[in-house]
């Protein structure tokens, strides 16, 4: 029997707000140990949550980029367990009033778009943190308690691992691209469980799903889906059953590990916040925020193909991240060419950066440097292999590529005079590969060309070199 | 005779004078605790040393710095957070509790100037209408003292009756400001809610609770609200809306005021003496000028299951909190962290707390969430909308606080649900978040009685201006009782 | 009849985190029956179309800027905390 995947995600995401969204505190990751706590964090007797302005508005420009409808009525719910790290023992989140709802993100897998709809965004308070120890203690560090937390939760549309790795790629790249969050996974500013099930293809109801916690990184959401899939299907083809449950992807082993059943419903006893006002948006408000949207991926992967002429794959590479699009963006508009600027980003200042473990902002290149080096190599000032002494440069210490080309002497030598005089020295001293060159043996021009670039130390501006060495050649 | 039954006018004219001094006044309050207190049980902890530090300290502030409350002595009902200073909610729970912070109506009767003396005693978490169910002491009457002083601010009341402070604070969530006014023959004002932050009120219920002011006199009781009334950016629910000036009202003038006696509050389980007092009061104020009309408050018998619902449903919530780990009780050698929780709430909380606790509980689960809590803010909205058309037609409303005067202590006349039906009287008001005073208007049997006026939202200013003229047209207030004589 | 069985108490107990004996097992079923009783009273209240009241004044958009204040002191913080370590709250394991 051939099963059908079915994926449903739900994503935690940090806000990157000065204080929580119930407290005056500070919300900064790093700091020591319950440093960054307000009475309210600790559920101290008497305490008052207050609503952070800002994580509101950061709820709604994160729920309209997801293309939700934002809500124009909302309240906050208090949503009821016992564990130490949830000091009051309920959670502010919204149960029946999200701020965002009916969104859906387009991703795109082996060359087919789809659409994976997004059932809800709300807002809620994140938990502190608890640090287990082997001697039977735990640590609560409540630094982290009430920081501002969206949950994104997406409907059942994702059919493969693959799916929900774009999924996850797009969903990061809007919501950094709308300032809200970091969004780093290895820092805990993005979160996500996944909820799997399989159902015989053309069967309409869904099957029995697990949860699957413990997901660190985008490839273990993949790995760990594509796992828990082989899983559920070795049980039903063995004639078992699925049962509900939570399990850990286990980074190590590769698999995913139970751990624990879902005994009978919790029961969260839901009840309206009454130490928090009811929020009306008003359209005026929706449309300040909306005013503060950038123009997000999708928009800008269409306008580099479109108006740039870049290749589809360019413009999805350089829209991943918005750093990486906004650079993009100032190089172009610093006068670079659009193919030759994508080509540099994705190629040497990728491989720079991944080797380097640092991003564009910790480097010391600029829009206007790349610009200056792309426009040298375009009007011929220099080759592209003088291009990448130039790139190291301004990579590391920054500065104009003309001014470096200069102080280097790193000029292309494109001076047809000064290149047949170099070039006719080198068939003279090199007889026997004209020779073999008219015996049919192309390879000997390379020989050449690279004795010519030798003796110009990389400079001589190589199709210039080609054209020289084969006028001269047929000329003997 | 003791400056504990002279009014805050009165001291401040002495003050003024140079006739005693800050100190005096501070240590006189201490004089009275000490003489009475054994008998009315009303204080859990007295903060001496620190009332006369302050008080040294306020005689020097000059005379033109110094505000109508300058220099007077209060108590905290001991659900109101002091910093420093141990704050039980007369639980076990908390018995240990020392807070970091003061609560926002603390702060402000210190910036009033006055001079907190220490913490009163209180039903459990406010829960009950007898003080009986403080874990530590149970309050006597300083009227009769084999009685009650009503509940749960009991200690707020019975010490402002006893003569042991001019001032203090109780908190109201259900008629617990106004029930032990009236049973202590004094001045008990539950103020619209929103009217006076709750930050540093230990929640009982968030949408009902309102802290509210005890006092001999109507005057007093008006600057006391005067001083703590205002919008506090830490609690949302505080309102900003303008506090008028509540002393310039009080001139005893009250001709044309439109008056309605909801029939409901005088029916069959109000005790004689109880109506024929409230019935007299309604023929004083008529002398004055007002007049008034029986009218029907039709969802008022609903308003007993219904704050029942919803308080404990919040309650539920609120003291989820109280789980033995970052304060509070601690039980000894628990094996791991669910024993931990099991036994602190198990041990910490009395027999009524941990009664709401699970009927609140049970309201919020999943399968009684639509009927039962979700149903009772329905009929929340109809209690609500009651007063609302009342008070398209009239001023106030009138009628008795209590329908009896105090309990015998450990009486047995009175099972869970009769004060319960005892409720009727006060609760509606807490539903609806509108303010309401109680004033005494009589007395049966040497026991005082409470008339209740309750007001639109916000209009405090109209149930000063009413009560103050009743007062000053009567001699109930005057009267004071017998505990408190001697004490020269 | 109890409305509200020794077993409903544990089963709520169990959500409340409240430790019950039996003999609180039969005191509250007894207690709570009476209360599950009462609130059965609402049922005769006819509240079709009205609107569950959740606060007493209505209130909109009462919203804080986001600029940090008050950070409490860890130490004034540990010190009402029966144990901790390394600056944190220390708990023992659920089970
Ligand atoms: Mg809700
Ligand atoms: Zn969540």
């Amino acid at each position: 029997m051939n099963f059908e995947t079915i994926v449903g995600l739900e994503v935690h995401v940090e806000l990157k707000t000065d204080t929580k969204i119930f407290s005056p505190a500070p919300a900064h990751f790093g700091a020591e140990p319950n440093m960054n706590i307000h009475v309210t964090d600790l559920a101290y007797p008497g305490t008052l949550p207050t609503l952070n302005k800002r994580a509101v508005e950061f709820g709604m420009k994160a729920s309209m980029a997801l293309n939700c409808d934002v809500a124009r009525e909302m309240n906050f719910d208090r949503k009821h367990y016992f564990y130490p790290d949830n000091p009051k023992a309920y959670q502010i989140s919204q149960d029946d009033r999200p701020v965002g709802s009916n969104g859906w993100i387009e991703i795109e897998v082996e060359g087919k778009k789809k659409k994976i709809r997004i059932e809800r965004v709300h807002l809620e308070e994140d938990a502190g943190k608890l640090t287990h120890s082997d001697n039977g203690y735990s640590l609560v560090d409540l630094n982290r308690q009430g920081t501002p937390l969206i949950e994104i939760v997406t409907e059942a549309d994702i059919r493969s691992p693959e799916e929900a790795y774009a999924f996850l790629e797009k969903l990061k790249a809007i919501i950094q691209y709308t300032g809200v969050s970091d969004v780093r996974m290895e820092e805990g500013s993005l979160r996500c469980d996944a909820n799997i099930s399989l159902r015989p293809y053309g069967q309409e109801e869904f099957g029995t799903k697990t949860e699957l916690k413990n997901l660190n990184s985008f490839n273990f959401v993949r790995r760990g889906i594509a796992n828990e899939v082989e899983r559920q299907e070795k049980v039903l083809l063995s004639g078992g059953e699925i049962v509900q449950e939570t399990r850990r992807y286990d980074e190590t082993t590769g698999q995913t590990v139970l751990m624990r059943i879902k005994g009978s419903a919790n029961d969260y006893r839901f009840i309206n916040d009454p130490d928090l006002s009811e929020i009306h948006i008003d359209q005026e408000w929706i449309d300040r925020v909306r005013a503060e949207i950038p123009e997000l991926p999708d928009a800008r992967k269409a306008r580099y193909v479109q108006e740039l002429d870049l290749p589809e794959y360019d413009a999805h590479v350089l829209t991943l991240t918005k750093e990486m699009s906004d650079f993009f963006d100032a190089t172009v508009t610093a006068g670079a060419d659009a193919k030759l600027a994508s080509n540099w980003l994705m190629g040497e200042v990728s491989a720079y950066l991944n080797a380097e473990q640092k991003e564009l902002h910790d480097t010391a290149l600029t829009p206007e440097g790349l610009a200056s080096m792309v426009k040298l190599i375009s009007d011929g000032t220099i080759s592209s292999k003088i291009a990448k002494k130039v790139f190291k440069e301004l990579i590391e210490n920054g500065g104009n590529a003309a001014d470096i080309v200069k102080a280097k002497g790193l000029v292309q030598i494109s001076d047809e005079g000064t290149l047949r005089t170099i070039v006719s020295d080198i068939l003279n001293a090199n007889e026997q590969s004209i020779e073999d060159f008219k015996n049919g043996k192309d390879r000997a021009v390379g020989f050449l060309v690279g004795q010519v670039m030798k003796a110009t130390k990389g400079q001589a501006n190589p199709p210039l070199v080609n054209k020289i060495l084969l006028e001269e050649i047929n000329k003997r | 005779m003791t400056l504990m039954k002279k009014t805050a006018t009165e001291l401040q004219t002495l003050l003024h004078n140079r006739e005693v001094s800050v100190k005096e006044v501070t240590e006189d309050s201490f004089k009275q605790i000490k003489a009475l207190d054994d008998k009315v049980q009303a204080f859990l902890t007295l903060t001496e040393e620190d009332a006369l530090a302050r008080a040294e300290q306020l005689d020097n502030e000059p005379l033109e710095n110094r505000g109508s409350l300058f220099g007077l002595p209060i108590g905290i009902k001991d659900n109101i957070i002091t910093k420093g200073i141990t704050t039980t909610c007369a639980s076990k729970m908390l018995e240990n509790f020392v807070p970091v912070y003061d609560a926002a109506v603390v702060e402000k009767v210190h910036e009033a100037g006055m001079i907190s003396v220490g913490k009163l005693n209180m039903d459990e978490f406010a829960m009950g209408s007898t003080t009986e169910r403080s874990a530590f002491q149970t309050t006597h009457n300083p009227w009769k003292l084999d009685r009650v002083p009503g509940g749960s601010s009991g200690g707020s009341a019975a010490a402002v009756a006893a003569g042991e402070v001019l001032f203090s604070l109780g908190t109201d969530t259900g008629g617990s400001v106004r029930q032990p006014a009236a049973f202590c023959g004094i001045v008990g004002m539950k103020p619209t809610y929103g009217r006076i932050s709750r930050y540093g009120l230990v929640a009982f219920a968030s949408s009902l609770d309102q802290i509210g002011p005890l006092t001999r006199t109507v005057e007093d009781n008006a600057m006391l609200l005067s001083a703590i009334a205002g919008v506090d950016h830490r609690d949302s629910s505080s309102s900003s809306k303008e506090i008028p000036n509540l002393i310039a009202g009080l001139t005893g003038d009250i001709k044309g005021l439109r008056i309605a006696v909801p029939k409901e509050y005088m029916g069959e389980g109000v005790a004689q003496d109880v109506k024929e007092s409230v019935q007299a009061a309604l023929t004083v104020l008529e002398s004055l000028g007002a007049t008034w009309d029986e009218v029907s408050l039709p969802h008022s018998h609903y308003a007993s299951p219904t704050y029942y619902a919803i308080a404990t449903a919040e309650a539920s919530s609120n003291l989820a909190r109280f789980d033995g780990i970052r304060y509070g009780y601690h039980p000894e050698n628990a094996k791991n962290l669910n024993e931990i929780y099991l036994r602190a709430r198990a041990e910490g909380f009395g027999t009524e707390v941990k009664k709401r606790i699970l009927y609140g509980t049970y309201a919020l689960s999943a399968d009684h969430h639509e009927d039962l809590y979700v149903k009772a803010m329905k009929v929340r909205t109809l209690i609500a909308q009651d007063f609302a058309s009342v008070f398209e037609n009239y001023d106030i409303i009138v009628g008795p606080t209590s329908a009896t005067t105090a309990y015998e202590i450990g009486g047995v006349v009175r099972d869970s649900l009769t004060l319960y039906t005892n409720d009727i009287l006060t609760v509606p008001v807490n539903l609806a978040g509108i303010p309401a005073i109680s004033i005494p208007c009589g007395f049966s049997d040497g026991l005082p009685i409470g008339l209740q006026m309750i007001g639109k939202h916000f209009d405090e200013a109209t149930l000063y201006r009413v009560a103050h003229a009743f007062e000053q047209a009567t001699e109930h207030h005057k009267r004071t009782p017998s505990i408190g004589e001697g004490q020269e | 009849m109890n409305k509200f069985t020794e077993e409903d108490v544990r089963y709520f107990a169990n959500f409340a985190r409240i430790a019950i004996s039996d003999q609180d097992a039969a005191q509250f079923s007894e207690l709570i029956s009476e209360l599950v009783g009462f609130g059965d009273v609402l049922n005769e209240v006819d509240t079709e179309g009205v609107k569950p009241m959740t606060h007493p004044l209505q209130l909109y958009n009462v919203l804080r800027v986001d600029v940090p204040q008050d950070v409490l002191d860890r130490e004034e913080m540990l010190a009402g905390v029966e144990e901790h370590e390394d600056g944190m709250i220390k708990v023992p394991n659920i089970l």
